[in-house]
């Protein structure tokens, strides 16, 4: 329900850069999401065509980079990926896990004009 | 629309501000100015659009990042941001967090999902605390101001935020109540989010800890059906054990299924119709209080220094640093 209020959050550091940087349009976006971010892919896409309308990334293309959820398993002493916050280690199936990676959120770069 | 929730402005109502005073203070800020002149500058300049290109007499490509033109070069190139999407949030909340630490306030966030108990666990929580110690709340629902009524019948001052189509609070609309609330050095500072378990924990507001309540009439599998939110509290509070005779509600799986998502959340069983576990729950609040208040001298300059110029100072620190 919140991928509005983060389309928004989106447009306004476009909007910040486009001065900085000095661009008028937005042709690309990519944006770094991890899942343990909380956001809904789906919902974000559907969100930022609308908010991105009529402003200076009107039509822009939406990319998402997959950043993989990791986490270290004490037992193992390694790096696993996992699913969701409360998984077990897929290797050895401990819960001794903490979440290392995966709440990404973040613009990583725009191609603009 | 408001750029840090997405709420339309016209919705957000801070209590004690009217409509345009809230909106002068918050939008103008950072919407209004921002997005109303790159506006007017696309439209005023529009030859500098690829499309008008062929309809221009002056074909301009000194407007480009380089000033200059190659044939056969696009003026596209990428850009790199690195930038997190809530920065703009994060830094409302940090102004918030650094108010709270000169005050020597102790700011709890407390979230749930709605029914749970937040409002009848805050007014006896204020009935036990409100001899010893100062405390202040900022309500947050999306309509109506019945909350804030409620904890203002305990006698103590209480500031109403409706978010309007918001479904959690933020960083800036906490930072506006507390101009309108100016709350006490070393006092309480208890924050009532809109009752939702998903967006409010993506959302900092510069408190000190997210107290999450969960009550026994609601599912076990809670915290696994809402991991971001028990992940991002360190105290849960099961609220409404007087009813568990009642129930088929395994509180140690409970307790289980929220370590699962955050090993290090402390968990307290209280009812809050028949007080029972609210010497924890007090003892908790009173210690975590002296935490805040160690190292905190009340200072002369912050006393006399008014909230609403200090959040107005913080806006602008803000907005230089973005800009």
């Amino acid at each position: 329900m919140h991928e509005m209020s983060i389309c928004e959050g989106i447009l306004q550091i476009l909007e910040t850069e486009s001065a900085n940087k000095n661009f008028k349009q937005v042709k690309k976006v990519a944006l770094e999401i991890g899942p343990l971010s909380g956001v809904e892919l789906e919902a974000l896409k559907f969100s930022f065509d609308v908010v991105m309308k009529g402003s200076l990334a009107d039509g822009s293309e939406l990319i998402i980079i997959d950043m993989p959820a990791t986490a270290w398993c004490m037992q193992c002493a390694d790096t696993v990926t996992i699913e969701q916050r409360y998984d077990d280690c897929p290797k050895c199936g401990s819960a001794q896990l903490q979440v290392t990676g995966g709440e990404e959120l973040s613009i990583k770069e725009l191609e603009v004009d | 629309m408001c750029t840090v929730c997405g709420c339309s402005s016209g919705n957000l109502k801070i209590e004690g501000e009217g409509l345009e005073h809230s909106h002068a203070n918050g939008q103008s800020h950072d919407h209004s100015h921002d997005h109303h002149h790159d506006h007017s500058h696309d439209h005023d300049h529009s030859h500098d659009h690829p499309h008008f290109h062929e309809h221009e007499t002056t074909h301009d490509y000194g407007q480009g990042p380089a000033h200059a033109h190659a044939p056969g070069l696009s003026q596209a190139r990428m850009v790199q941001i690195e930038q997190n999407i809530l920065s703009k949030n994060d830094e409302y909340a940090a102004a918030n967090r650094q108010y709270f630490n000169e005050r020597g306030i102790l700011a709890l966030n407390l979230v749930s999902s709605p029914g749970s108990g937040k409002t009848t666990t805050l007014c006896k929580t204020i009935e036990e605390l409100k001899d010893k110690h100062a405390c202040s709340v900022i309500e947050g629902d999306q309509q109506t101001a019945n909350d804030a009524e409620r904890i203002r019948a305990t006698g103590v001052k209480a500031i109403q935020v409706n978010t309007g189509k918001g479904c959690h609070l933020d960083g800036h609309m906490v930072g506006h109540a507390l101009g309108s609330l100016n709350p006490q050095e070393g006092s309480f500072v208890f924050i009532e989010n809109v009752g939702n378990l998903v967006c409010p924990s993506a959302f900092d507001l510069g408190e000190a800890h997210k107290v999450v309540i969960l009550s026994v009439t609601e599912g076990e599998d809670k915290p696994l059906k809402y991991p971001d939110m028990f992940h991002a509290a360190d105290l849960m509070l099961l609220n409404k054990v007087d009813l568990l005779p009642h129930l088929e509600f395994d509180v140690e799986k409970t307790i289980e299924n929220a370590r699962r998502v955050n090993p290090g959340i402390k968990v307290l069983q209280i009812s809050s119709t028949t007080g029972e576990g609210y010497e924890d729950w007090i003892n908790w609040l009173e210690a975590t209080l002296s935490l805040a208040k160690i190292g905190h001298k009340p200072s002369p300059d912050t006393q006399n220094k008014s909230a609403d110029d200090l959040m107005k100072q913080s806006d602008l620190d803000i907005s230089q640093n973005a800009g």
